[in-house]
Parts: structure tokens; sequence; C-alpha cells
């Protein structure tokens, strides 16, 4: 494989390819076997060498591996505690290609959508207010807990969910939520050809260069909205642009690459290849869009038809706040 | 670092005696912008708080803009555009207008005090209306006191990651 015009001077024989989940969901991993029957030949010119959610690799055997050991380690999850910054450090001391997987860890996914919550707002939620909860000794996670065998060390939550690529430096990212698999198994035999592009954080891999508006094949009849609807308040027409029927549907301001697979199913498209512009602010760039498709010609009509949008802020950053220019509630 | 972020703490803001407040305007050329240089051809008074951006249509600021002002150190935004009605480019300030109010509850979702994001149409002839609304917001942001946005941010290890802390356990 040859990136930034350098050999890598990995003796031949099969790749080494690890995969680690951070502050996520575990369907990135799943994503993964996605690829169907290619599973067989990955396996043919790839080892595993660490993936937590397939098969038993304890850290420890991670950090007695030499400096670079790992060719290729997708890493799928934000950093939202002290035990995910750890192993980032650790898989990218440890691999030659550390790869930003999915929404979470290239733009802080779902997760991140809990920087609109103070980390007591959060606590307070998970462990004392929920009506579902029963925990009549307020008890709260702690870093530290003696026991009877000695002092455990516990993770500990962070103030607010952090890229990966905030921690350390990322060679590519994969967008997606997850990443489809048709696009993964692409990247991947690019990676087993070594004809990835240049190394650099920002290069991403496994998608597009347009929106998915472009791969959208539902209808523009360039009809003004004059009232937004949410996705059970209405059965969308078939074949005609959810956006221009009222439904908030993100394909303007979100990266192809995925097909379009939700508008063709009905769906308004939530945004989870990332950001489609030069711009990392996703939201902004739907706010904008939706600002001008608007039937209103007065300040209060606008306000109003506006208005109908539930919960903007999360809607339009629902995969990635921590992209996003401002990153987190105050 | 990796994804294009400063990696220099910020300098400290906010923490001084003399705090004045950083005030954007985004201003569209062909009212606002006038109305701004009317009220300093009238030698009307206002605080030199703010720094005028001059746009060529109110409908041209991209919502992103403001975002990045308030995420670069602003205390406070001002976005002013013809009346509805006198737009240059028609139908300009139709897209301002229907962004605008989502661009404030956005806002509000980060924590961003209303009081720090103004919107107003300021005609050509209305100087005295532009100074009047810069003095107003100009107080308005010193009620609410600095924003200091870059360096809680940088406090939190984005863009560094550096010596981060778990959330619960400082003392
Ligand atoms: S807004 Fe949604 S439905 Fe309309 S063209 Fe774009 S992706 Fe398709
Ligand atoms: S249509 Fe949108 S939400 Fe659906 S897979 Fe594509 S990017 Fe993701």
């Amino acid at each position: 494989m040859t990136t930034n015009g350098a050999e890598i001077d990995r003796q031949p024989g099969k790749l080494r390819v690890g995969m680690h989940w951070a502050s996520s969901c575990g369907g990135c991993d799943i994503s993964l076997l996605e690829i169907g029957e290619h599973l067989l030949e990955l396996i043919e010119v790839a080892d595993i060498v660490f993936w937590p959610c397939a098969a038993d690799f304890k850290y420890r055997t991670v950090a007695d591996y030499p400096d670079g050991y790992i060719d290729v380690c997708l890493f799928n999850g934000g950093i939202r505690s002290s035990e995910h910054e750890r192993l980032a450090r650790l898989l990218r001391r440890k691999s030659r290609t550390l790869v930003a997987y999915g929404a979470c860890a290239m733009d802080g996914g779902i997760p991140a959508l809990a920087n609109l919550k103070s980390p007591r707002e959060i606590y307070d939620a998970v462990y004392h207010s929920n009506p579902t909860l029963h925990n009549p000794g307020h008890v709260e996670p702690k870093t530290q807990w003696a026991t009877p065998l000695g002092e455990l060390d516990l993770p500990g939550m962070y103030p607010q969910v952090l890229r990966l690529g905030d921690i350390v430096d990322v060679d590519y990212q994969i967008p997606g939520c997850p990443p489809v698999g048709a696009q993964v198994w692409k990247v991947l035999q690019a990676v087993v050809a070594g004809e990835v592009p240049a190394r650099n954080s920002a290069v991403r891999v496994g998608c597009d260069n347009r929106s998915v508006c472009d791969e959208c094949p539902r209808e523009k009849r360039k009809t003004r909205i004059k009232a937004f609807k949410r996705p059970h308040m209405a059965v969308p027409e078939p074949n005609w642009c959810l956006l221009e029927q009222g439904f908030v549907c993100l394909g303007a301001s979100t990266r192809s690459g995925c097909g379009a697979q939700c508008p063709k199913a009905e769906m308004t498209c939530r945004g989870c290849y990332g950001s489609a512009g030069l711009s990392s602010d996703q939201g902004t760039a739907m706010l904008s869009a939706l600002g001008s498709v608007i039937d209103a010609v007065t300040e209060d009509r606008a306000r109003e038809v506006v208005d109908e949008i539930v919960d903007p802020t999360g809607t339009f950053y629902r995969f990635s706040l921590a992209s996003s220019a401002l990153k987190a509630r105050r | 670092m990796s994804q294009g972020e400063s990696v220099q703490p910020p300098a400290e803001t906010g923490t001084s005696q003399a705090w004045e407040p950083r005030i954007i305007a985004f201003l569209c050329y062909w009212c606002s912008y006038t109305g701004a240089d009317n009220a300093g051809t009238a030698r009307l008074k206002y605080p030199a708080n703010v720094d005028i951006i001059r746009v060529m249509c109110s409908g041209r600021i991209d919502p992103d803009l403001i975002m990045t002002a308030f995420a670069r150190g602003a205390d406070g935004v001002m976005v002013c555009g013809c009346h509805i009605g006198d737009c240059h480019y028609i139908a300009g300030n139709h897209k301002t207008m229907a962004r605008m109010p989502l661009v404030s509850r956005v806002l509000q979702d980060f924590g961003i005090e209303p009081e720090r994001f103004v919107h107003e149409w300021v005609s050509a002839a209305e100087g005295d209306k532009f100074a009047k609304l810069v003095r107003q917001v100009t107080e308005q942001v010193c009620q609410v006191g600095p924003l200091d946005w870059p360096r809680r941010m940088y406090e939190r290890g984005v863009g560094h990651g550096q010596d981060l802390q778990p959330w619960g356990d400082r003392a």
C-alpha cells in the first residue's frame, strides 16, 4: 500500500486489520458484516488482530503489539470517556492507518446530541429523575472505588462528546450511520489494492462529493413550502421530493454515497453522511437551504412556518453536532 | 490539529476588569450599510464595540457566518438588511426573514442568550435607528457578560484533547 508516496515496509503477507468501538452503538461493527460474502475474501488477505465486538482481544494484547503493527484500524464511536481517549491514543500508536469509521467517530454522531445538555443534566436524567428509575441511594458512577481486593480505577465521563479527530490525527474518514456495506467493501478493496488517496484527515472515503439530493430519484417540482409536517402526520406522495411536501429532509445538506436509501424508502434523509459542503457545519447549511424554499411574504407568516419545525437543532445536527461551529451547549 | 482546529489555548477574555463586548454586525450593502454611513455622516454617537462586515445582501448572510462569529469569540452578532419590499435583489431578505428566527432558536439551544443575537431591518435613511440599535445591543450584551466561546471549548478538549479531566472528578 502506498500512501503519501511512502512505501510501507510491511513484510509480504497478510494485512493486519483492527476495529474498535468507543462511544458507539455497535452498529458500525455490524456494518462490517454487511459486506456479506466478501468477508471471506477479506479474511483471505487480512488477519483480524483486534475487534472487541467480535473476538476476544484484551487491551493488553494491543499494548504489547509493536508500534505501527496494525495496518488499518477502523475506529468507530466518538470520545466520551477517559477509556475511549486511552484507546484512541493507543490505537493511533499501534496503527499505520487510523480510520474514523462512521458518523460518531467522524462528527460525534447521535451521542453528540447530548452536548446540548450539561453533564449534570445528563446524570440527573440517567441516575435520578427518569420515572422508570429506582435509585434510593442516589448512586452515581465513580472513577475510584475501593474493593476488598484493592482500589479500582474506572473510566470517567468527559464534559462533552469529542470526535476521534479532536484527540488524535486521523488518516481517513468513512461517513455513515453506519457506512453502507457496498461503500465499505469499495474502501477495503482500495486498501488491499493500495489505491487509497493520500492520507489526510479531511479525506472522506466511501462516499461521493455531491449531496443526497443529487442521488435521489424523487421529482423536484420547484414547489415552495407552506407548512412543515412530521413523518407520522401524513403519507408522502410517492416519487415527489419529500422536502417540497413539507417533510424536513436533510438531503440538501448531506453528503451522497449512500444511494439515497432513505428517500427511496419514503423516509426523509436524516443526514447521517455528514456535511456535503466544505464547511463541516451541516446544520447551518440545512437551515440556510430551508430559508430559501419557504413560501411566505410577511415576517409573521415566515415565523409561523418555521416554528412548525420541532427541535431544529436536534434535527439539523442529528449526526454532526461535534463537528458544528459551536460544538456543544455553553 | 487533525481536523483543522486551533491547538493554541485562546487568549483569555472577559476576566480583566476592562472587558468590552465585541459585536459583529453583518450589514447589507444597499440599505443597512448605507444606514450606518448615514449615522456616521450625521455624527451620531454610538459605542465602538461593533465590527461591521458589509455583505451584498442580507440573504447572503449564511447562518454559518453567525455561528462562526460566536465560535471564534464574538459576544454578540447583529444582522441588518433592507426592509421587506426594499431588497435590491427583490427577495433576498425574504430568505433572511425565514432563516433568522431559526437561527435564534438554534442559538438558544446552544445556550447563547437571545440578547446576543439581533436581527433588524435598517434602511439607508435610518442612521438614527442604526445608532440606537447599536447602543441597545451593546448595552444588553454588556448585561449578559462575556461569552468566551473559544476558551470554553478549548477547556473541554476540542481540537487538542490534552489533559482531559473526567467531569465530576474535579475537586
Ligand atoms: S430533499 Fe430529500 S426527497 Fe427531496 S430531493 Fe433531496 S433527498 Fe430527495
Ligand atoms: S439518505 Fe440520509 S439518512 Fe439515509 S443513509 Fe443516506 S445519508 Fe443516511
